[in-house]
């Protein structure tokens, strides 16, 4: 509670107070001769009146000043104004009193769930601990970090700027960025991300990068930036109490003079249009659609998953078609041998060795596979004596020696290879012991031979006799030229990527969460991109894809979906053209109101037609806005390395183990921390959720007022069932809105 | 230049009332007031940004009396 809070919270207790001694005097007819005194009994009713109203009296003189008048400031002081007119003097205090108190009481809900989002984002630290030349460690702020110093981050302490360990070992928490709660291992050379929490270990790290460009800052920045991004239903609200209020003005104006020139009773037609204000106030919706997406998406940054704005997050709730990248998004992106397939007559070790060998010097993911592949077989072969080949095979066993090596970009290697151990690999084949070879090929040299190793195309365009593998996965053949010029095929060597542990519980989840189609694109060979899509349950797979490709296809299947809407629910959405032209560009603009107002706020004949249809076709709009059919939204999944423009391309953009990296978090709508698959259908579940409660407080509060509003008019109800449907909807709205925090 | 205030505003239509008129003023390319997380990002001109951002203020101040900005 903020000191203005309690200072607020003072005055409406002693109103209260006051408000209820003279009630219970007066019923009880402690003081007739005062009491009975309409002056008197005024004055004194205006003393909690003035107690707590002096505010909401100021700022509704203030918006007439400004010329913006028509807000709930207004509404109050015009309604309460005209309770005392007619000698409600009771109740104009108690409008203003349980107005004062639902007003508190925002403030309050707001300020706790913005705590409690800003506590979630507790991740900014406080000091780092500069490490000076001469040893010594000074404690300065975060923002005076330079790239390059070196600090101590302390036990539990959190790490100020993102940097590398040079010394010290540690286990980090991670939790505030990830929602991970397992620690990481740090040691030296571990890159660290700043706003995590060190261990029990003392660790000193280079800043790699200031404050302000680190992890931390941009996250925060991210979030806070978040609540700018505008829904449409928070739109569509901001826009509807624009109109809203002016129009309610003039119905109560209406209500209060006509009935009255017609019965020749103005005092109970005041009171009753007074009544009809108190209700008519749109705070609830103001305030509670707003906290709802702001604790959507703090619901989502306590589990490592940052939306960048409300917009999205009711985007995502009406996703109908997951489209994701393969590699490193469902599958963990790291490669491995699956299975060698030797030439007949080559040893299979033999085979692994030259490739591994050959790739000694690659940093291509595939090539550390491969080598790591012969690295297990070396330690696995000590221990299993299966008599097929001989145990303990290192480097040395074939004895041989890389020559000269050349990429060929997009096909593979060739490279040089030589070394005695190589005759006995190949002896089985009888086309290497042709001894013109040396003088034939002029890449061959003494005592080596040129060794292909790559894809398809490389063995073709040297010529290579070879039948290609229908195998499933990446295919790297290897073969060799031998001197005659007649290359020959040696085998080859599979590589599989591993689908991520929970790729497929995640995938049921989000079809689950109400996601209708998956779709798995991918850059890979139809085949292989085909099995894993198989393994997953994808409903459809694209393959053999070029980043660009994949762009176009997000673009296709966007179209897909908008073909889909109009062959089934379009009914609504033809009707009134496109929604999302209709509905943006003139929810009763601004137009219908100054019209109205022009008129003295007294709309007759066709006039009054004419607002009677705005409004009717604004409401139309609105339920357009409920029941819509619009297309359901594709959501793109990817790792963000290079699916940068499908990222933006597609309605929601995610982008998944993106911690420390800077281009996803650019490009992406919805930014995943760690590369947990499972957090999406949370997150889908997250969106349902919140875009689900803003309905339901839109609804709520709508139909109560337009209940209680008709009961006004007729008399049915009186100002306390008003302040009721002012405050106590607000209330319950906002309750409901806070339900997104606990969760 | 934008810069981020930390501000004091009561409720989401004082904030946009508040943002509109700030928006007005000469030399103001962009403002935001943002309710929920209390924050204030001005961005206008370099060379007279304090003299924009008291202008800001004032002006804020006279629509919403309990607008106010932590410098």
């Amino acid at each position: 509670m903020s000191r203005k809070q309690k200072k607020e919270l003072c005055k409406i207790v002693a109103a209260l107070f006051l408000f209820a001694f003279l009630m219970l005097s007066e019923k009880m007819g402690m003081f007739p001769s005062a009491f009975g005194n309409p002056w008197v009994n005024f004055l004194l009713y205006l003393c909690p009146y003035l107690l707590c109203g002096l505010p909401v009296l100021r700022k509704a003189f203030l918006g007439m000043r400004n010329r913006q008048p028509f807000d709930e400031s207004f509404l109050m002081f015009v309604a309460t104004v005209g309770a005392f007119a007619t000698g409600e003097n009771s109740e104009a205090v108690a409008v203003m009193v349980f107005y004062q108190v639902g007003e508190w009481f925002q403030s309050y809900a707001v300020g706790k769930s913005r705590k409690s989002i800003s506590d979630l984002m507790n991740i900014v630290p406080d000091t780092a601990n500069v490490e000076r030349e001469n040893g010594e460690v000074e404690e300065v702020d975060p923002e005076e970090v330079r790239i390059g110093d070196v600090l101590r981050v302390l036990p539990g302490e959190k790490i100020p700027v993102d940097g590398i360990v040079i010394s010290g070992k540690s286990m980090i928490d991670t939790a505030a960025l990830t929602g991970e709660s397992v620690p990481r291992a740090a040691r030296e050379g571990t890159e660290l991300v700043s706003g995590c929490i060190n261990g029990e270990g003392m660790l000193r790290i280079r800043a790699l990068k200031e404050f302000q460009d680190s992890t931390v800052s941009r996250i925060l920045e991210l979030v806070e930036n978040a609540s700018e991004n505008k829904s449409k239903t928070e739109n569509f609200i901001t826009r509807f109490a624009r109109w809203y209020t002016p129009v309610v003005v003039f119905c109560a104006l209406a209500l209060a003079i006509v009935p009255s020139l017609v019965t020749g009773n103005p005092g109970v037609w005041i009171y009753r249009a007074c009544t009809f204000l108190v209700i008519s106030c749109p705070c609830a919706l103001v305030i509670s659609i707003p906290l709802a997406f702001f604790g959507g998406i703090g619901a989502s940054s306590r589990k490592g998953i940052l939306v960048k704005g409300s917009n999205y997050l009711e985007l995502m709730s009406d996703v109908h078609m997951l489209v994701s990248d393969k590699t490193g998004t469902l599958t963990e992106g790291s490669f491995r041998v699956s299975e060698i397939i030797p030439a007949e007559g080559v040893p299979e070790d033999a085979l692994l060795c030259l490739a591994a060998k050959a790739e000694e010097a690659s940093l291509h993911p595939i090539a550390k596979s491969i080598r790591e592949a012969w690295e297990a077989f070396c330690a696995r072969g000590a221990d299993e004596a299966d008599g097929k080949y001989c145990a303990g095979r290192t480097d040395e066993t074939f004895g041989i020696s890389l020559g000269e090596s050349r990429n060929i970009p997009g096909q593979g290697v060739v490279s040089v290879l030589a070394g005695e151990g190589l005759e006995k690999i190949i002896s089985s084949d009888s086309q290497y012991q042709n001894s013109e070879r040396q003088k034939t090929n002029p890449e061959v040299k003494q005592g080596g031979f040129v060794f292909l190793l790559g894809n398809e195309e490389l063995l073709r365009s040297y010529g290579v006799p070879f039948e290609e593998s229908e195998h499933e996965g990446k295919i790297v053949y290897a073969a060799c030229l031998a001197g005659s010029g007649r290359p020959s095929y040696l085998g080859a060597i599979l590589i599989g990527d591993r689908v991520k542990p929970h790729a497929m519980e995640a995938l049921r989840e989000m079809k689950r969460a109400g996601v209708k189609e998956t779709v798995m694109l991918s850059g890979d060979r139809e085949e292989y991109a085909k099995a894993v899509g198989r393994e997953l349950e994808m409903d459809r797979v694209y393959a053999g894809l070029l980043p660009q490709d994949k762009v176009s296809k997000v673009e296709e299947l966007i179209e897909e979906l908008e073909s889909a809407s109009n062959d089934s629910g379009g009914t609504v959405g033809n009707a009134y053209g496109n929604r999302d032209q209709s509905s943006d560009g003139e929810l009763c603009s601004d137009g219908t109101n100054r019209k109205a107002v022009g008129n003295g706020g007294f709309p007759q004949g066709d006039e009054s037609e004419e607002l009677l249809d705005k409004i009717s076709r604004c409401l139309f709009r609105a339920a357009v806005l409920f029941n819509r059919r619009s297309r359901g939204r594709l959501c793109f999944l990817g790792d963000g390395v290079n699916d940068a423009p499908v990222l933006s391309r597609a309605d929601v953009g995610i982008a998944m183990g993106s911690l420390g990296s800077d281009a996803a978090i650019e490009a992406a709508d919805i930014v995943v921390m760690d590369d947990d698959l499972m957090k999406i259908p949370v997150l889908v579940r997250i969106a349902r959720r919140t875009v689900g409660i803003a309905k339901q407080n839109i609804v709520f509060a709508l139909f109560t007022k337009l209940l209680i509003l008709c009961l006004g008019a007729f008399g049915f109800a009186n100002m306390w069932l008003a302040v009721f449907a002012d405050v106590g909807v607000a209330v319950l709205c906002i309750l409901n809105s806070m339900r997104l925090l606990r969760g | 230049m934008k810069k981020k205030f930390k501000c004091e505003i009561d409720c989401a239509n004082c904030a946009a009332k508040v943002e509109e008129a700030v928006k007005k003023l000469e030399g103001v390319n962009d403002a935001k007031v943002n309710f929920l997380t209390q924050k204030f990002t001005l961005d206008a001109d370099d060379g007279r940004f304090e003299d924009i951002l008291q202008q800001a203020i004032a002006v804020g101040k006279k629509i919403e009396p309990d607008f106010s900005v932590a410098l």
